[in-house]
Formats: C-alpha cells, sequence, structure tokens
C-alpha cells in the first residue's frame, strides 16, 4: 500500500473510531487518533497476518499496551478484514463483547487483553521469548503511551527484553506529550526517553509518527538490528485529524456530543475525499 | 507416614522431571531459585528457564505472552510476591484472558519464620481466590504435591499453587483408597462426631489432632482439602450432613480462605456450626518458625480447642 492509500485507511479508521465513541458515549479519542498512522502502518503495510487465520502461530504480533486505545485497534482490525465494520457499534455495549479496552478473546486479530497500563509490554516480551525458545520467525510489535512509561513495570520489561536479546520485539511510544491529568512532563517528567531506553539496551529511533516514510522506514531498520530490541519514539499529535480535540488533553477519556461529532465526521470525511481524489 | 520433605523440594524436583516429557513446558523465577526450587528445573533445563530478577509483576506479565503462544509457564516467587507484589497482574494479564500461567507461591504462611511479617503471606488463599476463574492450591506433602505438580501440567487455565517452606511428614502416600484430583478433596480419615477440613500442612495437624480426641471419645473425620478453588462442594455437604459440624484449619488468615470457602458454600446449602482455625486477622511475627505456629495456635491443640467450640455449637 501506498503512502497515500495509507493515509486514506488510517483517516477511516479515525472516522469510525470516533463514531464508535460517539455511539458508546464513551471512550478514549485522544491516544487512539494519535496512534493511528503507526498502528495502521503495522496492519496493512509491515505484519505479516492473515485475517482468514488469525491464529496462525507463525503470524507476527501486536500488543496494545495503552489498552484504552482499543478505538485505535477495532477499527483498523475491521478493516484489515478480521471482523464486519458493522461490529464496532457494539463496541462497550452490554449486548457484545468488544469490552472498552482490548480484549483478546472475543475479538478476532487482538492477540492480547490489555488496559491495565504497563502490562501489555511485559506480555510483547513473553511473545518474542516465545519467538526465541520455540525458533520462529514471526516479529512482535507493541504500542505504549508516554504517560504509561511511569509504570515502573515498562522498565522491568525493558531489561528483560535486553537481557534476552529480543530483537523480534520492536515498540513504539506514542510520544503524544499529554495524558488524563495535563502535560506528561508536568505529571511526570518522562524525557529523556531516548537516553532512558539506549542506556536499557533498546536501539532507538526517532520520528514523526504522522510521516508514513518514516514511520516505514523505522519498523525497516528495526528488523536489521540484531541482538536487541527496537524502541521507536514517534512524536505525534493528541486528537490527531480532529481540529477541537488535537494537543488537548480534555479529550484522553471523553465522547463527542452530537455537535461535536457532527464537526469531527465532517472534517474526517474532508481529508477521506481530498485523499481519495 | 515417613519421608519429611518440605513441599517446595516435591515441586521443583517434580517439575524438573517433566521438562522432558514436555517440550512446552518453561519456568520462571524472580531471583528466588534456591528457595523456590525452580532450581531443579534449571538444573535439569536450563534452556526453558528463566531468571526474570527481582520484578515480579514483570515475570507475570512475560510468562502471559509466552502462553499465548503455546507455552507452558510456571512462575515462581514467595507467596507474598507472585500472589501479593504481582496480584494485578496475574488477574489481568493472567486470569482475565484465561491464560495458561501456573504461578507458584513457596514460603506460604507464617512458618516462613524468622523473616517476619513482611515475608509471611497470609493473605495469598483469599487475594487467589477472590480472582473470577482461578484455581487455587495448596498440598500437604510432598507426595500430594508431586500428584498435583503433574495434574497442574496437564490443566489447560491459570492456578495458584502454595508451596510450604518447612519439611513436612509425608502422610497422602500410605492412606488407602487415596487419589488425587484437581477439585476433589481426600478424606484420610474416617469419622462421625465432627469433620475437619484442612489444607496444606495443617493436614497433619489435623490427623494429630484427631489422635489427640480418639482417646477422648471423639470421633473425627478428616478431610485434605488440597484444592481450596474451585472446592469439592460434594465432600463438604457430605461431611456437613454426616457429622453435624465443621472445623477448617489453614495456615491462613480466617478471613477469605478454606475457612471463608466452606462457610459461604455451607451457609447457603446446609448450614452446620463451622468454626475456622487458622491465623485471627493479624500480621506474624520473627521467630524459629515452630514457636511462630506456637504463637498463633497453629498446631494440633489450637485445631482440637476448635473441634471442642465447634461441637459445644452442635449440642
Amino acid at each position: 500500500m501506498d503512502h497515500k492509500a495509507l493515509a486514506l485507511t488510517a483517516a477511516k479508521a479515525r472516522l469510525l473510531g470516533v463514531d464508535m465513541v460517539y455511539t458508546a458515549q464513551s471512550g478514549h479519542p485522544g491516544g487512539s487518533m494519535s496512534c493511528m498512522d503507526v498502528l495502521t502502518t503495522l496492519y496493512f503495510n509491515v505484519m505479516n497476518v492473515d485475517p482468514k487465520d488469525p491464529k496462525n502461530p507463525d503470524r507476527d504480533r501486536f500488543v496494545m499496551s495503552k489498552g484504552h486505545c482499543s478505538p485505535a485497534v477495532y477499527p483498523v482490525l475491521a478493516l484489515r478484514g478480521f471482523f464486519p465494520v458493522e461490529e464496532l457499534k457494539k463496541f462497550r455495549s452490554i449486548d457484545g463483547h468488544m469490552s472498552g479496552h482490548v480484549e483478546m478473546k472475543h475479538n478476532p486479530g487482538v492477540d492480547m487483553s490489555t488496559g491495565s497500563l504497563g502490562q501489555g509490554i511485559s506480555t510483547a516480551v513473553g511473545m518474542a521469548l516465545a519467538g526465541k525458545v520455540a525458533k520462529k520467525d514471526y516479529r512482535v510489535y507493541s504500542i505504549l503511551g508516554d504517560g504509561e512509561v511511569a509504570e515502573g513495570q515498562v522498565w522491568e520489561a525493558m531489561m528483560a527484553a535486553a537481557k534476552y536479546k529480543l530483537d523480534n520485539l520492536c515498540a513504539v511510544v506514542d510520544v503524544n506529550g499529554l495524558q488524563i491529568d495535563g502535560k506528561t512532563c508536568d505529571v511526570m517528567p518522562t524525557e529523556p526517553l531516548d537516553k532512558k531506553f539506549e542506556s536499557f539496551g533498546w536501539h532507538v529511533i526517532k520520528i514523526d509518527g504522522h510521516n508514513f516514510a518514516e514511520i516505514e522506514a523505522a519498523f525497516a531498520e528495526a528488523k536489521t538490528v540484531k541482538g536487541q530490541p527496537t524502541m521507536i519514539l514517534a512524536k505525534t499529535v493528541k486528537g490527531k485529524g480532529i481540529s477541537f480535540m488535537e494537543n488537548n488533553a480534555g479529550w484522553h477519556g471523553k465522547a463527542p456530543n452530537a455537535e461535536q461529532f457532527e464537526i469531527a465526521k465532517a472534517e474526517l470525511e474532508a481529508q477521506i475525499k481530498e485523499l481519495e481524489g | 507416614m515417613g519421608e519429611k520433605i518440605a513441599t517446595r523440594n516435591a515441586y521443583g524436583k517434580a517439575l524438573a522431571a517433566l521438562a522432558d516429557k514436555y517440550p512446552e513446558l518453561v519456568c520462571f523465577d524472580a531471583d528466588l531459585a534456591g528457595a523456590t526450587m525452580s532450581k531443579f528445573f534449571l538444573e535439569a533445563c536450563p534452556e526453558r528457564f528463566f531468571d526474570m530478577g527481582i520484578a515480579e509483576g514483570n515475570m507475570a506479565g512475560v510468562a502471559a505472552g509466552m502462553a499465548t503462544c503455546g507455552f507452558k509457564p510456571f512462575i515462581n516467587s514467595f507467596a507474598m510476591f507472585s500472589a501479593g507484589r504481582a496480584w494485578e497482574q496475574v488477574r489481568n494479564s493472567i486470569a482475565y484472558p484465561g491464560l495458561n500461567v501456573k504461578v507458584v507461591g513457596s514460603h506460604g504462611g507464617l512458618s516462613v519464620g524468622e523473616d517476619g511479617a513482611t515475608h509471611q503471606c497470609i493473605e495469598d488463599f483469599a487475594l487467589m481466590r477472590a480472582i473470577p476463574g482461578m484455581m487455587v492450591l495448596c498440598p500437604c506433602d510432598g507426595y500430594e504435591m508431586e500428584q498435583a505438580v503433574k495434574a497442574l501440567v496437564e490443566y489447560d487455565g491459570p492456578a495458584y499453587m502454595r508451596l510450604g517452606r518447612l519439611a513436612v511428614e509425608t502422610v497422602t502416600d500410605e492412606i488407602e483408597g487415596y487419589k488425587f484430583e484437581l477439585g476433589k478433596g481426600a478424606t484420610l480419615r474416617d469419622g462421625k462426631d465432627v469433620t475437619v477440613i484442612a489444607t496444606g500442612m495443617n493436614v497433619q495437624m489435623a490427623l494429630k489432632a484427631a489422635d489427640i480426641l480418639a482417646e477422648e471419645g471423639v470421633s473425627v473425620r478428616v478431610i485434605d482439602m488440597h484444592t481450596i478453588k474451585p472446592l469439592d462442594e460434594e465432600l463438604v455437604l457430605k461431611a456437613a450432613k454426616e457429622t453435624g459440624c465443621i472445623v477448617t484449619s489453614e495456615e491462613a488468615n480466617v478471613l477469605g480462605g478454606l475457612g471463608a470457602a466452606v462457610a459461604e458454600y455451607l451457609s447457603g446449602t446446609y448450614p452446620v456450626p463451622v468454626v475456622r482455625h487458622g491465623v485471627e486477622d493479624e500480621f506474624g511475627r520473627s521467630g524459629v518458625a515452630g514457636k511462630v505456629l506456637e504463637a498463633y495456635g497453629i498446631t494440633a491443640e489450637g485445631i482440637v480447642a476448635k473441634v471442642k467450640a465447634a461441637l459445644a455449637l452442635k449440642k
């Protein structure tokens, strides 16, 4: 898929994601929009997955460590063909099993249930370790939030991945700079992330998380790294693609009202139209 | 009856002995392999042993990830840390997705001894029982532990198992008709006046208490409830109907563990007096293990007193 097609797919996923949150009247749009370009690139251009065979033992794996970003994961999986787009209507509804945080038992294509921050990355380390023990060639990907890295468990996972030289593991921090209580630099400063991850034994790549060429190049570079895991620090905009949500911590976990949804929908439809043209 | 062996030793040896038969078996520890006895697995199969350092939460998560790929992980630490420190990782990364990870907590209860309250986990049964779908085990001796490990390796799902620090007398190997089955208690001695339902090394205390009481003319049934969850309700109900009162015994807080499970079940089905023997909702203290147990009444004599209380309630 070329970069224009990726951008178009990501825009469609954003529209589905914000629609889900609006329909459920709850959910986390901000961080879902910020990581959508990275996630779309992973599922459409990087990962070896087959929607018809979601449990294939040789497939690449993905763990959304910031599990509240289900409005990114579910739409991308639906567009990739793992389940019908109509299923997204059951998001956060008692009538279905599309849980508020990413859930693996009922949703095809989801490799791990997440939601409690800091835990997903450990499971991704486990999947990568399993690949080494079983001598399989699959790769494991994971996205973390930059607020999430305040969890001590993330650093426990970093040490373990370096110890076992998991070069089949590539994680991404979605550096949007905002979390529930405000700016990450005020809530709990986590920078300099590059120096921290490097000192924990990871290969670090810094990119613009909305530039598809840079995203693809980073994943390609990660595949060439031997003997250590790779961390991609993707600078992003929280709420990306929806003007009033962009760079606003207030949209971390809030649903738009009818009026706001119409504005968001119009903006995303305009982006889709432009990319289709 | 005979050999004295700590259940942690029996566990380590049993797990190591299965390494060849199960290539998907993997073993984790958090820098306590020499104490949890996972070292036996390390010696038998170093390529499938992973020391994750002093980081129990991450260990639980890494094991969960491996389980999604078809491995059978056993994670090891002291009960305080595998059931306590890593509780939320066990709940959210292992039990909620229903993953096949066995969480093992050695040095459970007060018999840790000298290390004191920070390491004497009396809450593990309650903590693990409270998680939906979590199996909870506490085998009483080396022979039973060996059977439990074999059964757990075959069982597909999340489970917690407590191991003890002290060497304890092996009692189950010579009981006629004894057969280990997950979720099924074993009646080690029949009796008609009262039933003592015990778990872990309190089973041996219960047998001793039954001897003491026999001399006083009290006939005590002793049930070894190695599986605390799911509770063997059929066996508990039968005991309640046939002996009319129950004493539960565990080296754990009387809140939330085996005693609570039995009382919860019987209160809604066949209410009879249930007297709980265990730690009376207080922290432990440092001391030689035997002395600590004595100080908290975790002894055969402690069970005898509870049996008398139950019999008084029955009358």
